[in-house]
């Protein structure tokens, strides 16, 4: 058997198309199309509805319930129905996985916003629009960055899953390396994912403390 | 038991086989059965393990950073990742995913365990102290029911997740409903896939409606205060 160390310190490991480098860059990019696609549409929606207030509860009860469905649930049933497999599969599933807590994280920043600053801000003569902008965005952005924070995590964690229906993330040197008993590859993929996972939210974490600080 | 799944060529696949899940009823029970004891079980040791370390966190403050950053680098663990590291240590069986699923649940329970009993209001407490109530009583009857809300809401986050990761198990043989959908993702047959898909979420669902059912019953005030709020 060889150790992890071993698969990775080897340079052929890292080229090719089967190589910890395209794998990587598989993993990254799906993530980052999923999240930037939550965000996109979960961002303005949050905002707009901790602007309002309107519906805010009942929407943010809704969204805490969706998170209940599993990750692999949605995967397998985006295969099972036919839509594809692969990158669409791996796509809807960090999609539905990064949405909760971006919108989440976008109403509650925007609505926990002091009504006086609020206030302060529309005495001032700043119109609805310009609150929103120079005011509560501003504000909210903490916890939007948290949100975006849990998000990133949990996709770049959950992206493995996509090995399952035939999509070449680092999950594929799991389910490779468990297939053919090769250990070395098992682990050290592991090792790759873990520590993917570990920059991401310590580069996140240490933007939102800049932000915090700023205010 | 990994395919990769072939494009689907011929007559087109239902969804669902109904006379294939007609066959397979005794199978169906016993994975459910499976999933739940399975969270059950975790859920257990989790809260076990979680309140212990909480305990001592709050004991010894010191011990809360190296602690916290622990249990966080834990939770960066992909679960596949944590299952597959586990597998060939321990073999096939249940130690597996009881050990990778309490572990998640201590992961996420601990945080919240901690926070709930820091977030008292200290001028309560006193209050309970000063009336002459002794450090149990009070632990029982002031402590305790204020802190119920953020640990209900810490044990319905967790339970969620561990019913979400049995599934994940499943892919790995580990028993539970993610066994329907790793057999049909390896046969290319749907019927399994959508079985082991509304079961875990069916799971999933009940499960998180009975926290929020439960978290109403022991903080009946926390109701009328979302009521109050804008």
């Amino acid at each position: 058997m060889s150790g992890p160390v071993e698969f990775l310190t080897t340079a052929a490991n890292w080229a090719g198309n089967d190589g910890i480098g395209a794998r990587l860059a598989t993993h990254l990019w799906v993530s980052v199309l999923a999240v930037g696609a939550a965000a996109v549409v979960a961002l303005p929606t949050g905002i707009a509805i901790g602007h309002t207030r309107r519906g805010r509860d009942l929407a943010v009860a809704v969204t805490n319930l969706s998170r209940a469905v599993p990750s692999l649930a949605v995967l397998a049933f985006v295969v099972a129905a036919g839509w594809g497999i692969g990158f669409v599969p791996t796509w809807i599933a960090m999609f539905a996985l990064a949405l909760p807590p971006l919108f989440v994280g976008a109403v509650t920043g925007v609505s926990e916003v002091d009504p006086a600053v609020v206030d302060a801000a529309v005495g001032m003569g700043m119109s609805a629009s310009q609150v929103v902008r120079s005011v509560e965005i501003p504000l909210a952005l903490p916890l939007v960055v948290s949100g975006l924070r849990v998000a990133v995590g949990q996709v770049i964690a959950t992206a493995t899953l996509g090995a399952f229906v035939g999509y070449n993330t680092l999950g594929r040197f799991i389910t490779v390396g468990r297939a053919n008993g090769n250990d070395g590859m098992l682990y050290g993929g592991v090792v790759v994912i873990v520590a993917l996972a570990v920059a991401a939210d310590s580069a996140l974490q240490r933007w939102a403390k800049t932000l915090r600080s700023r205010r | 038991m990994i395919a990769a799944i072939a494009a689907q060529s011929g007559p087109v696949e239902p969804l669902i086989r109904w006379r294939w899940v007609g066959h397979h009823l005794d199978d169906l029970r016993e994975r459910a059965l499976e999933h739940l004891w399975l969270t059950v079980a975790a859920l257990l040791i989790g809260v076990a393990i979680a309140s212990l370390l909480a305990s001592v966190m709050r004991r010894w403050r010191w011990t809360a950073g190296p602690l916290t950053a622990a249990t966080t680098i834990l939770y960066t663990i992909p679960s596949i990742a944590l299952f597959a590291a586990l597998l060939p240590l321990l073999g096939v069986g249940y130690a597996v995913p009881i050990i990778a699923l309490s572990t998640y649940s201590l992961v996420v329970l601990t945080p919240f365990l901690l926070a709930a009993f820091d977030d008292l209001d200290p001028s309560t407490l006193e209050a309970a102290t000063a009336m002459g109530m002794t450090p149990v009583q009070r632990w029982r009857r002031v402590d305790l029911p204020l802190a119920m809300p953020t640990i209900v809401a810490g044990l319905r986050v967790t339970t969620v997740t561990i019913v979400g990761l049995v599934t994940v198990g499943g892919l790995f043989g580990l028993g539970g409903f993610g066994d329907f959908i790793d057999d049909g993702l390896s046969r290319d047959f749907s019927t399994p896939i959508v079985l082991g898909v509304v079961g875990s979420v069916v799971i999933a669902l009940v499960a998180d409606l009975m926290w929020v059912v439960l978290g109403r019953a022991v903080a009946p005030w926390q109701r009328d205060r979302d009521r109050r709020s804008p």
